[in-house]
Order: C-alpha cells, then sequence, then structure tokens
C-alpha cells in the first residue's frame, strides 16, 4: 500500500465515521463506540478488500461479509452508502419508521448487506455457512465475518468455529473487534475472556493480531490470510471503542447512545478537522 | 389396525430426502449427530458430500444451513423437534424466518410417543413455537405417504418450512399410488355430519378409528388429515363447522398453540357457534414409557376422542 492509498483510505474512515455520526443523530439512538471502533475496518474491507460490485449487491461470485455484531450497523451502512451501495443522505433516517435502514442488519431491504443480523453470536455461523456453501460451489469468493469481543462470550460462536475448523473453512475470515469494553463495562470485569488469540488458536483457527486501525497493518494481515489454505483464519483487531471523536473514546457510556446536538456538533467539528488535516497532506 | 403396515415418518424422511437428493443436485442436509434416529443417514450413505454433520451444536447447524441457504444450496437442517423447535428457537426465528431464508427444518421425535427417553425428549410445543415465526410453514405428516410427499412439496416451496416427522410408527393410509399432497390443503379422509374430526400426525389414524366406533353408535363422523397446520386450510375447517356444528382437534402436542387453536381461531374470527373439543397433551409435561401406552395414557387414542366426541352431544 502506498502512502497515498494509505491517506485515501484514512479519508474515508473519517467520511465513514461522520456518517455514524450523521447516522445515530439522525436515530437519536443506536450503537456509536463499536460503529467506531470497527470503522477502519469496514473501510478497509469495502474500499480494499472485497470483491463486490454496488451496482450489482447481489452479484454472483462477490465477496460476503456478515456483521455478526450486527449492532454496529451504522459503522456498516456508513462504509455501504459511501461505497455507493445507497444514498449518504439516507442515513439519517436510520431506525425511523418505514425506513429500510432497520436497527440492525437487514438483508431484505438494505443493499449491500448480506446476512440479517442483530442476534449475538448468529452471524459468524451464517458465515461458516455461506463459506462451506461457496467452497462446495468450487467459488473462488471469500466470506468475512466481524464479531465484537463481548460476542465470543456467546457460545455459539465458539460451535461455529469449531465448525469451520472441521470443513477447514480456508476461505473463511473471523474478525474480531477487540476494544475491550461491551455494555455492562471492561470484558474482564463482565465476563473474562482471558487471551483471544490463545483461544482461537486452541479452536483450529490461523491467527494474527494487529492495530485495528492500522491500514499498513490490515493489509499484511489480509494478504497472509489469502495464503492461508486447510483452515479458516482470525485477525484480532485491538482497538478503541469510539475511536475518532476524543469524548468517545474507551468510554463504555457510548456503547449504545446516541449525540445530542451539540455532542454531535462537537463530534462532527472534530471529524471535519481531521479529514480537512488528511485532505491537506 | 394391527394388520396395516406401519412406518415411522422419520423413516420416510430419511429415505424422501434420498429421492430428492437425486433428483437435485442443490439439495444439501445438515444433521447435528443424530443422522442415525433422524434417518439423515439414508441420504448421507448415498450422498456423502452433500451431507454436513454439525456436531452436537442445533444451534449453530441452523445459521450454517441459513448460510447455506443464500448461496443458492437447499439445505433440510434435521434434529429432534425438541433441539430444533426447542433449543435452536431463536436461531430458527432470526436467521431463518426473519431472512425468510430457504431452509427446510426436518425435525423427528415430536411428541410423547418419543417413548422411553421422556420428558426431556419429548416436544409438545414444536408447532407452538414455529407457528409463531412470520411466513413460516408448520406441517406433520399422518403417514409414510403423506409423509414422503410433504418432503417434496417443501422443497418446491420457496421459504422457510418446519416438518415434524414421528420416532413410532404410523399406520399407512394413503393410497401412494394416487395420493397428491398440497401445502396448506387439508385432506377429507372421511365424510360424515355430525362432528368433524381434525387431526395431524400419528392422531389421523386414531381419528379414522373413532370414527368408525362413531359410526357403530350412530354418529356420523367426519374426519380431516389437516397435514399443514399453517397455513391452516381454514375453508376446509369453517366447512366443517358449518356443516357438522362440532369439531374435535386432535394432536399430539400441547393443546396450548397447536392445531387446536388455530383451528378455535379461525372458528371465533367468524363468529361460528360451533363447540369445538381439543384433544391433545394437556399443559403438563410427559414421562418415559413405551410409545403406544403413552399414547393411550394420555388421551391421544380413538377410545378418548370417541369419548371427548360424544361430550359435544350432551
Amino acid at each position: 500500500m502506498t502512502k497515498e492509498e494509505e491517506i485515501t483510505l484514512r479519508k474515508t474512515a473519517c467520511k465513514v465515521r461522520i456518517g455514524v455520526l450523521t447516522a445515530t443523530h439522525g436515530a437519536k439512538a443506536g450503537h456509536l463506540g463499536g460503529s467506531l471502533s470497527a470503522a477502519d475496518v469496514f473501510t478497509y474491507l469495502y474500499f480494499r478488500e472485497l470483491n463486490i460490485d454496488p451496482s450489482r449487491p447481489k452479484k454472483v461470485g462477490r465477496d460476503r461479509f456478515v456483521l455478526s455484531k450486527g449492532h454496529t450497523a451504522p459503522g456498516l451502512y456508513a462504509a455501504l452508502a459511501y461505497r455507493g451501495f445507497f444514498p449518504v443522505d439516507d442515513l439519517p433516517t436510520l431506525r425511523h419508521i418505514d425506513s429500510y435502514l432497520q436497527g440492525h442488519p437487514n438483508m431484505d431491504t438494505v443493499p449491500g448487506v448480506d446476512m440479517s443480523t442483530g442476534s449475538l453470536g448468529q452471524g459468524v455461523s451464517c458465515a461458516c455457512g455461506m463459506a462451506l456453501g461457496l467452497k462446495k460451489q468450487g467459488s473462488a469468493a471469500r466470506v468475512y465475518t466481524l464479531l465484537g469481543d463481548g460476542e465470543l462470550q456467546e457460545g455459539q460462536v465458539w460451535e461455529a468455529l469449531m465448525f469451520a475448523a472441521h470443513y477447514r473453512l480456508d476461505n473463511l475470515c473471523v474478525l474480531i473487534d477487540h476494544n475491550g469494553l461491551q455494555i455492562d463495562g471492561p470484558n474482564e470485569k463482565v465476563m473474562g475472556l482471558g487471551s483471544i488469540p490463545d483461544k482461537l488458536r486452541a479452536f483450529g483457527l490461523n491467527v494474527f493480531q494487529i492495530d485495528g486501525h492500522d491500514f499498513q497493518a490490515m493489509e499484511k494481515a489480509f494478504d497472509a490470510v489469502r495464503q492461508v489454505k486447510g483452515k479458516p483464519s482470525a485477525i484480532v483487531l485491538e482497538t478503541t471503542k469510539g475511536k475518532g471523536v476524543s469524548y468517545m473514546e474507551g468510554q463504555v457510556g457510548w456503547h449504545g447512545k446516541a449525540p445530542n446536538d451539540e455532542e454531535y456538533a462537537r463530534g462532527m467539528a472534530e471529524l471535519s478537522a481531521q479529514l480537512a488535516e488528511l485532505e491537506a497532506v | 389396525m394391527a394388520d396395516v403396515k406401519k412406518v415411522a415418518t422419520r423413516q420416510s424422511y430419511g429415505e424422501a430426502l434420498k429421492e430428492l437428493g437425486a433428483a437435485h443436485p442443490d439439495v444439501v442436509v445438515l444433521d447435528a449427530d443424530l443422522a442415525n434416529a433422524t434417518k439423515t443417514e439414508i441420504f448421507k450413505k448415498a450422498f456423502p458430500d452433500r451431507h454436513f454433520d454439525c456436531g452436537i451444536a442445533e444451534s449453530d447447524m441452523m445459521c450454517v444451513a441459513a448460510g447455506l441457504a443464500t448461496t443458492g444450496y437447499v439445505p433440510f437442517a434435521s434434529s429432534f423437534a425438541m433441539f430444533a423447535a426447542g433449543r435452536a428457537f431463536e436461531q430458527v426465528r432470526n436467521s431463518i424466518g426473519y431472512p425468510h431464508l430457504n431452509v427446510k427444518i426436518g425435525a423427528t421425535h415430536g411428541g410423547i410417543s418419543v417413548g422411553e427417553d421422556g420428558a426431556s425428549h419429548q416436544c409438545c410445543e414444536d408447532f407452538a413455537l414455529m407457528r409463531s415465526i412470520p411466513g413460516m410453514v408448520v406441517m406433520s405428516p399422518a403417514d409414510d405417504v403423506e409423509a414422503k410427499a410433504m418432503v417434496k412439496a417443501s422443497y418446491e416451496h420457496q421459504g422457510p418450512v418446519y416438518m415434524r416427522f414421528s420416532r413410532y410408527g404410523a399406520p399407512v393410509i394413503h393410497d401412494a399410488e394416487s395420493f397428491t399432497f398440497e401445502i396448506g390443503k387439508g385432506e377429507v379422509l372421511r365424510d360424515g355430519a355430525d362432528v368433524a374430526l381434525i387431526a395431524n400426525g400419528l392422531l389421523v389414524a386414531e381419528t379414522l378409528e373413532a370414527a368408525q366406533l362413531l359410526a357403530e353408535q350412530g354418529v356420523s363422523a367426519r374426519v380431516i388429515d389437516m397435514a399443514t397446520i399453517k397455513p391452516l386450510d381454514e375453508e376446509l375447517v369453517l366447512k366443517a363447522a358449518r356443516e357438522c356444528g362440532r369439531i374435535v382437534t386432535c394432536e399430539e402436542h400441547s393443546t396450548i398453540g397447536g392445531l387446536g387453536e388455530a383451528v378455535c381461531a379461525v372458528i371465533a374470527q367468524h363468529g361460528l357457534a360451533c363447540p369445538v373439543e381439543r384433544v391433545g397433551v394437556n399443559d403438563e409435561f410427559g414421562h418415559s414409557g413405551p410409545a403406544g401406552e403413552l399414547l393411550e395414557q394420555f388421551g391421544l387414542c380413538a377410545g378418548h376422542i370417541v369419548k371427548v366426541a360424544h361430550s359435544l352431544f350432551s
């Protein structure tokens, strides 16, 4: 990745974060913290990694993405909108009555959403089914799924990972947004996860652990994942909840809260300044 | 009916899957370490590369089925009714029902006729659970012939389908040559004018026997095989209510939330003055025992149906 490409991705990520703020402010609800911690990986996936076509969201042979941590739909929607799947102007209709932008991803209403999710632990299993189906069809398409760290407390996640390893789903890449915080507090206080990479390795996955806000590191990991044969891969993304908006960073209170007008204005000012700075590079 | 051939509909399920697999390369079968009991092993032997054991992980299995469906396969996800509809309810609701994916659920070992395994495995709540999911088709066949036709019909149907099969042998009452099956259509097996017996699953054969006993006592009973619980054949229910004036529903399921309540709702909605008695499991758990004895004990038998039918005349 050239420096220029990296700057472009960082600018896009900034826009995705602006989209997240706009959507949740418009909705007066929604999950900000985890949308912002995952904004960089959403950006990398939709603007660098995935083989997709916004004009043909259901294109055969496309790569798939399943947002297993479905509550961070604002982040996914913002990435999809800026990628051209639907108008960016629609983002503020998030969660409004009769809007197609449901509170959690709905594959039947939102162009580009490959699976309806929201109930934690299920998306990763669905991604396994997709990976198995595509593999059986001899497709070169790959399947990516993003989980929250708290989501790892759902037993079904481990059922799915066993399945992925058992059926050697090397076309599956499991992404973990490890921001360390969940609704009731830090993971380790709510229900200790121990070493996530160790657990994933024990379940037969090929594991990478990287800075989830570093596009160069992402490129290395995603490129390496594509070379792995015979087993599924996982990338543990070390992230900061609320990343990009100073007063939200590392604050568990911003897990599922919308900004009021004043907070929105401050956040937008910060993100706009970051964007302007990147434009000036 | 001692001389009638009996086949457990789980066996019919396995055999029908094999036939379906031969005709349609997009059929895949999932199981959760019960292939031997659900009879999906019949399919597995014929098409080992299209049968996926998910291990003892029904929740995962349902979502894997959902994912497979998005790639164009038609998955038949199989387990005992207790685990398919019970344990994995929320997975079925959110990952199959909500996106209306083309997944077929083949649930065997429904009802108390599971027998010796006892209450933990005797699912009498699956119709209620599955009926409550928007867009879900819910069915339970009376015999081998109907079960096989139902499996084929489920493949032709676009969208999620729940089918409940039995462990216990069911008398074969349909003629394989002439039988046709349509989702959402009940079948009048015997005409009658005084009372209508509306049943599904193992209870269909019992109602036929009950109708015979009632006839000997001067009561003309209509017998309806209501294999599809949802969408319910409302027209046939209303016709029975208008023409017979009395209804007894019979199912190997809780009297709460199953065929009985579905029939009652239709009659109430249309304001018909037609008393309905529900034969089923009366808000209690089952227990261990031989299936035949359990069915007798819980009143899921011809003798009890006759008694209940008579009560509507007093």
